[in-house]
């Protein structure tokens, strides 16, 4: 399923060869646009062409309903693509400099590179300034980086801003390029009569592209995004060897071995019912809903965490960690296992000889997915047999699962 | 100002815009991540800085993070895509007859002028970009594909910026 691990499918040369034709195909588009021309991009300021805004909002909106049909039809993995983490005032202020920017310069990074290559001067000042510039904020980035890390709202998406599905969102932002496409020919034809000649596209083929977007929109609604359960579904083919193979299942010594290990970031997830998390569950793990991960409520928080999380999954026994480990996995969250066992073999390895200090075996057998032990009182995390680190030194035989994987994933091209 | 006679039109903007779309949409598909132009030249500022002060780059923590120690900091993906754009962006002007050593300016500053707007613009354009994590392509274009929140907010300030100051400087471009 893309997208795809290219340095670890055509190796290092291949993958940059992609990157290559990629950039190729960016530089070329923008060529074709115009805007190697500064006083073509500066226009729009004033209203007399608005080439600038009709290309990035198309752009913008084209690659948004490939995105979210590709990932409702199952082919993309949205959580696999890289979104730009907010730091919303660092940008805010950001964007605005760079509008000061555009409006003394003409160009922005990316058009002033194509302005370069079809032997514009003025994009080669523009460019050695931009240089210049990225040198400055190099060198003093120091003194206000408090405020350059302020902010931060991470993998932030419009949304869970807007508290409505990403189908409605990008109905919406369709809709609202549509109106400012409107909106720009207006002024065009009151401030720019036939400044800039480009090939004129006549009224039906507009209207017959506008409907064609607005229709593609309403079918990535329609066809609403995949849950993380049925995300899963689509890799179950690739992954759910991991499960039956019992890769993922870890020795209740090695979450000790985990928890003690400095350098890896442990984050216990207990997915059971609140009344059997009270009465007992590990020290710093906690309560997840089900219901939430059903529907990827805590993905972002998730996929937020230090590449070196290690996150362990907690039930009675295995089978509603597997359910979640199902989904986690379907939500590309990496380096997810599942405990042993659950709690109620972590109560057997270690309540032995009254270590447990107001906890029994229930008689006879526990259904599937119940405690099989009682308890005198709700006693949480609050006995020494609930903490990891009580049992540190004690050895342990198992074979060690854990292997830290980092997805290939190239951060954005800004890093 | 017309374009040169020999010169194609440019292509209607809303094809480009389908155009555009559909690489940056190829982008994520095959790569996971869209489309930059800043993150290359910082890598090319942080190399030319390595080559000179290498010391220098090992203690500023900005510098470290791409040419640190033997760290090469063009070895980057995103170094392949600015130099594709450079490429695409030459072959695009030789194929449609529109290379040409020229300045474009508005008719009313001499060419001195929009050399020196030029270079001031860039130098808040580089800085502003650093600032906001990315520029027009990495944060506006591809950011706002994928609906991020602060890339949105990004694209309406440079708007903003750009209109708040369009009055003012009007004698560069018209």
């Amino acid at each position: 399923m893309a997208p795809f691990a290219l340095v670890d499918d055509l190796g290092k040369l291949g993958a940059y060869a992609i990157y290559l034709l990629i950039g190729l195909a960016f530089g070329a588009t923008l060529e074709v646009a115009g805007f190697a021309n500064a006083r073509k991009l500066a226009n729009q300021f004033y209203l007399k062409d608005m080439t600038v805004l009709k290309v990035m909002f198309t752009g913008i909106i084209t690659a948004m309903v490939l995105v979210f049909l590709a990932s409702a039809a199952g082919v993309l993995a949205f959580n696999d693509i890289y979104v730009p983490p907010t730091y919303l005032w660092p940008g805010i202020l950001g964007g605005l400099i760079m509008g000061v920017g555009f409006i003394l310069g003409g160009f922005c990074p990316g058009t002033s590179l194509v302005a370069v290559a079809s032997l514009k001067i003025d994009g080669l000042f523009f460019l050695l300034g931009t240089l210049f510039g990225v040198l400055v904020f190099g060198e003093t980035v120091a003194l206000f980086d408090e405020f350059w890390y302020s902010s931060y709202l991470g993998r932030f998406i419009l949304p869970e801003f807007l508290g409505v599905s990403a189908g409605v969102t990008v109905l919406l932002v369709v809709l609202m390029a549509l109106g400012a496409f409107w909106l720009a020919e207006k002024a065009e034809n009151v401030f720019g009569r036939g400044v800039f000649d480009a090939r004129p596209v006549s009224t039906p083929v507009r209207l017959a592209g506008a409907g064609g977007l607005a229709a593609l929109a309403l079918l990535v609604m329609g066809m609403g995004q995949p849950t993380p359960m049925q995300k899963w579904e689509i890799l179950a083919d690739d992954k759910a060897a991991l499960l039956g193979e019992r890769q993922v299942q870890i020795h209740p010594g090695e979450l000790i071995q985990v928890a003690a290990n400095h350098q890896l970031n442990l984050n216990l997830m207990d997915v059971r019912p609140e009344r059997d998390f009270n009465l007992f569950h590990l020290l710093d793990s906690r309560r997840v809903e089900m219901e939430d991960l059903e529907r990827g409520a805590l993905t972002r928080e998730l996929l937020d965490l230090p590449a070196n999380t290690v996150t362990i999954l907690i039930s009675n026994d295995e089978a509603r960690a597997t359910r979640a480990w199902k989904m986690l996995t379907g939500e590309g969250i990496m380096n997810v296992y599942i405990l042993e066992g659950g709690i109620n073999g972590w109560l057997d390895l270690f309540a032995v000889n009254g270590a447990c200090q107001g906890c029994q075996p229930k008689d006879g057998p526990a259904p599937e997915g119940e405690l099989a032990w009682e308890f005198e009182a709700a006693l949480g995390s609050n006995r020494p047999i609930a903490n990891p680190d009580t049992f540190r030194d004690k050895a342990f035989f198992f074979a060690p699962k854990v292997e830290l994987e980092v997805k290939e994933r190239p951060a954005g091209g800004c890093g | 100002m017309k374009t040169s006679a020999k010169a194609k039109a440019f292509t209607n903007p809303y094809l480009a815009g389908v155009l555009l779309g559909v690489v940056l949409f190829g982008a994520y598909f095959l790569t996971g991540t869209g489309l930059g132009a800043s993150g290359g030249m910082a890598r090319l500022v942080a190399a030319g800085q390595d080559l000179l002060a290498p010391r220098h780059v090992d203690r500023v923590g900005h510098l470290v993070e791409m040419a640190g120690g033997e760290a090469n900091p063009l070895d980057h993906w995103i170094v392949l895509v600015t130099l594709g754009t450079l490429l695409g962006g030459f072959l695009s002007a030789v194929l449609h007859g529109r290379l040409k050593v020229e300045t474009q300016k508005g008719p009313r500053i001499s060419t001195r002028t929009r050399w020196v707007m030029a270079l001031l613009g860039g130098a808040f354009m580089g800085f502003g970009a650093r600032m906001a994590r990315g520029c027009t392509s990495g944060q506006a274009l591809s950011g706002g594909a994928v609906l991020s929140v602060g890339s949105w907010a990004f694209m309406l300030a440079v708007f903003a910026g750009g209109y708040a100051l369009a009055y003012f400087v009007r004698r560069l471009w018209t």
